[in-house]
């Protein structure tokens, strides 16, 4: 076996694995605070980077510009989430929010499609996908450029994420938040606000992701099955952690390239499709909370 | 007036615990059932019929199979449409293989294809909950129509993947009518739906609901969690399977694995939810829903080019029937999270009021 | 109901019953010996013993926290100790447990309630009663979807038993009503009548009277006495309120801090320096 040869196959899928996490670290930011699995993700990265797009296609902007206005938009869409979905189902059981964060998948979708038309468009952000030739000349390993720039731009993301967390106020209340609702309610933390600024910020990284996947991928209906591929990230890392999003976005990304170019020919490729499932599934079997996921004893 | 018990005493625990205590709902069902046997296939229309009525009456089973497992046994499933799948690709493999087996025979076989394989992808829901499941069930989705795609065996070595069920026979009767493929689908559906109501009145019902509604208190009295959920999953993959077969051999005719995609999964979930969750009517009443609602759009943008020369173009249509879907979702589990079934209740309840207000 | 109608049906549920008024407490039913257990670093039980015997009502007592409700759960399988044995007497032998399985503990004859109820919410009191029974039905599933004979007259008989405890406890007004949208003293009522249709041997109650109004826990404690009495069910219970477990139960535990500090008869415990100490807050 060519050990050049597996390593950039891990290396390609270690930087694609961190492109998931970025998707599954929106889908654990909304379950930490809410307590919603928020089945929408994929649709919010389709209709952001649809959003974008169009703007600067249709109407000109700049992407320094059109990045803000579709933050806003975003926003708008996290604000309108909490108002119209959350408040009123406020204390249901998790798994009625779950299926109507599944009917705001059908609203995100349709409505991105109405307004921006259900065509598919390419993405160009400046970093081409090319493999970094010192590195082929040095080493012989053949890693892009493109997949680098996102990882280290989903990286950084991270880490703001997590010094905006641990570091400021609403950092803080989001915290106490996703602890206990009643909790934090009894020490004035409105409730409202803070579910619509997690919604907010799962937009903006709903618009990263988007971004990153829609100028690999194109910008097309496709991108809302991005959010199918983190799924099972999230099985792996649990719905609580961010470090376990990481985490699980690379073993799944790292063990879905191996096996599609080590297991894939014996079964006649196409096994990506479903892959990342069993994997996380044997996960589940051994660990059923997930990596980093906390263990719940049910009392009686 | 004409809704009333008073008078009707039931003087057994038989006529205590029947399907339709009431007398009156005793005639409206018969009724009912008298009039889609007899009228129906009389009047309707062939389109009514191929394009309505059948897909109508197999998605209500669909819908019921996953009510038995999500509305009755609380376990989520993304993966209906897999095990309708598996329904519809081995009925046509049984037919295929075994051209001697009675169709019937071969519709029960693939439902029980699905339930085997409902009972493996039900495992992980021993030691998953909730969201969890829910996802470990996509897998199904996914895995069923990447085999599906990708073994020859199944789709007959098809090159293009698509398969052609075959004529149904029974008793040297073949049904090909847009009337018999009906009758045929009403008949299976209605048997069905009436096992479908008489388990979940008996023990085993009981057993998924204690189940759903606390799996501990369930495990103290004595029902055992692991083959409740596993029961669970299988009936409720058979009925999907058996749904798969009729979806494939009544209503397409032609299928490609694609055909099951999870847009259908989706789709039959949003039948229970709006149809109502836990109840053998609703499941029924949100495939009604359902398949009515783009035929509904479509009439209502003809009256809009008729009526004011707005032309809605068709991709417009598609997403604004995608927005209503999920609008009403939302707009379901706020306000009546019971679905239309529900909604049934609390009328039959003003009725028998009615007209006096108490 | 009159007075006298309940005290008609009472009769008849207590001469179906051959052990009828047989009040006499036997030989010991449960042994628990050394049992531990410890959720993580915090230690809920250690090392603790008692019997009960049969056709008698055994009290826990304890202040919060003291391992009760962890004892109860112990006994019917739900938390597993990590030391310590049960054992239960099956027919003339003895079956030993390290611990038990919920689902083991309902077939050899356990039944319980819960502290907050546990109730199915989504049924009616009916329904709910009628999966106490669920261990006494045979008939397959594919029986009961076709409606077949077995079937249909399980259901029918079943029914039966059920409302003769609904008599016995006076909830036939609310049969049909979701036990979701009953009052907290009526849901634990259901919550008795769900435990008593499995006709269980030894039934463990977790405070059966906890949050009732002085009526309600009369009449609670009148059913407690009564379904000892009449069909000779061994009770271990949890409860709160001094003067009930003083007055009703022929022996009493006490446990504090996980560990067993009393045991003896109501008149012993009142006595018991150490009881006397941990309820009135002696510093350790």
């Amino acid at each position: 076996m060519n050990v050049g040869f597996l390593f950039e196959v891990l290396i390609g899928g270690l930087l694609a694995g961190v492109m998931y996490a970025l998707v599954a670290i929106g889908f654990v930011l909304i379950y930490k605070a809410s307590g919603v699995f928020n089945f929408a993700q994929g649709a919010m990265v389709f209709f952001a980077a649809l959003t974008f797009v169009q703007l600067v296609k249709m109407f000109g902007l700049p992407m320094w510009l059109a990045f803000p206005a579709t933050l806003l938009v975003m926003v708008a869409v996290g604000v309108a989430t909490e108002r119209f979905v959350l408040r009123p189902l406020v204390n249901q059981p998790p798994i009625t929010l779950f299926m109507a964060t599944i009917g705001l998948t059908f609203v995100l979708e349709g409505l991105a499609q109405l307004v921006w038309g259900s065509q598919p468009h390419g993405l160009e952000l400046g970093i081409e996908d090319v493999p970094m030739e010192w590195l082929s000349q040095a080493a012989g390993i053949n890693v892009s450029q493109f997949d680098l720039a996102a990882a280290a731009i989903a990286g950084v993301l991270v880490a703001v994420l997590a010094v905006f967390f641990q570091y400021t106020r609403i950092g803080r209340a989001l915290r106490a938040v996703a602890d206990d609702h009643q909790a934090a309610l009894s020490v004035g933390i409105p409730l409202k606000h803070i579910w619509a600024i997690v919604w907010a910020v799962a937009g903006f990284i709903a618009l990263v992701a988007g971004l990153l996947w829609g100028a690999r991928n194109g910008v097309g209906f496709s991108l809302t099955f991005i959010a199918l591929k983190a799924l099972p990230v999230l099985l792996i890392g649990g719905f609580e952690s961010v470090l376990g999003a990481i985490v699980g976005g690379l073993i799944i990304g790292a063990s879905e390239k191996l096996a599609e170019v080590y297991i894939g020919p014996y079964f006649g490729g196409g096994i990506e499709l479903w892959f990342a499932y069993v994997v996380a599934l044997l996960f589940l079997l051994v660990r059923p909370e997930g990596l980093f996921g906390e263990k719940h004893i049910d009392r009686v | 007036m004409l809704y009333r018990e008073a008078g009707q005493f039931r003087t057994s625990y038989a006529e205590d615990q029947r399907i339709f205590p009431i007398r009156q709902d005793r005639v409206a069902i018969a009724l009912l059932l008298a009039f889609a046997f007899f009228v129906v296939p009389a009047v309707a229309s062939h389109y009514w019929l191929k394009a309505l009525l059948i897909p109508f009456l197999i998605l209500s089973l669909a819908a019921l199979g996953l009510n038995i497992l999500t509305g009755y046994a609380g376990q989520l499933s993304l993966g209906t449409a897999g095990f309708m799948a598996v329904g519809a690709f081995m009925a046509y493999n049984f037919e295929l293989r075994l051209p001697e087996l009675p169709i019937l025979v071969s519709f029960a076989l693939a439902g029980l294809c699905a339930a085997a394989l409902g009972i493996v992808f039900g495992l992980p829901s021993l030691r998953i909950k909730g969201f969890y499941l829910a996802v470990a069930t996509l897998a199904c989705q996914f895995f069923v129509l990447w085999v599906l795609q990708r073994v020859g065996w199944f789709t007959n070595y098809s090159s293009s993947g698509v398969i052609s069920a075959q004529e149904i026979v029974i008793l040297g009767h073949t049904f090909d009518s847009a009337q018999e493929k009906y009758l045929l689908t009403l008949a299976i559906v209605a048997l069905m739906a009436l096992a479908a109501k008489n388990l979940m009145r008996s023990e085993t019902g009981r057993a998924f609901m204690a189940v759903r509604d606390m799996d501990v208190a369930a495990s103290v009295i004595g029902i055992p969690i692991m083959r409740t959920k596993l029961l669970a999953f299988a009936i409720s993959s058979f009925y999907c399977g058996v749904a798969g077969a009729l979806y494939a051999f009544c209503y397409l005719g032609t299928v490609e694995p694609e055909a099951f995609s999870l847009d259908l999964s989706f789709r039959v979930l949003f039948m229970i939810i709006i149809g109502g969750v836990g109840s053998i009517l609703g499941s029924f009443l949100g495939a009604a829903f359902i398949t009515l609602l783009p035929i509904f759009l479509n009439l209502v943008s003809g009256f809009l080019s008729h009526a004011f020369g707005v032309d809605v173009p068709h991709a417009w249509l598609s997403n604004i029937e995608l927005i209503i879907f999920g609008a009403l979702i939302v707009f379901f589990l706020i306000v009546e999270p019971h679905g239309l079934a529900r909604l049934w209740q609390i009328g039959k309840e003003k009725l028998r009021l009615w007209p006096f207000p108490h | 109901m009159t007075a006298d109608a309940a005290f008609a049906v009472q009769a008849q549920v207590a001469a179906a019953q051959p052990q009828g008024l047989a009040r006499a407490v036997g030989e010991p039913i449960l042994v628990v010996e050394n049992v531990s257990l410890a959720f993580g670093g915090v230690k809920a039980l250690q090392d603790v013993s008692f019997d009960v015997r049969e056709r008698e009502i055994r009290a826990i007592i304890g202040p919060n926290g003291a391992g009760k409700s962890s004892m109860l759960n112990v006994l019917n399988g739900v938390y597993h100790p990590q030391a310590g044995t049960i054992r239960l007497r099956v027919g003339e032998g003895w079956r030993e447990f390290h611990d038990m399985d919920p689902h083991e503990a309902a077939r050899l004859g356990i039944a319980r309630t819960f502290q907050n109820i546990a109730l199915f919410k989504g049924m009616t009191v009916l329904d709910n009663i009628m999966t106490g029974r669920n261990l006494k039905m045979r008939a397959s599933f594919v029986e009961q979807a076709l409606w077949l004979p077995r079937a249909r007259r399980e259901e029918y008989e079943h029914r039966r038993a059920v409302e003769e405890i609904i008599d016995f406890l006076e909830i036939q007004h609310i049969r049909k009503t979701p036990v979701g949208r009953l009052p907290y003293g009526l849901q634990k009522r259901v919550e008795l009548a769900r435990a008593l249709a499995a006709e269980p041997r030894i039934l463990l109650l977790d405070e059966p009277m906890a949050g009732m109004n002085l009526e309600e826990k009369q009449d609670m404690c009148r059913f407690i006495l009564d379904v000892n009495e009449q069909f000779g069910t061994t009770i271990v219970l949890i409860e709160h309120d001094m003067g009930v477990v003083m007055d009703i139960s022929d022996r009493v535990v006490v446990l504090d801090y996980g560990r067993k500090i009393g045991d003896g008869t109501p008149e012993e415990i009142r006595r018991n320096q150490a009881v006397i100490d941990a309820y009135l807050g002696v510093s350790h």
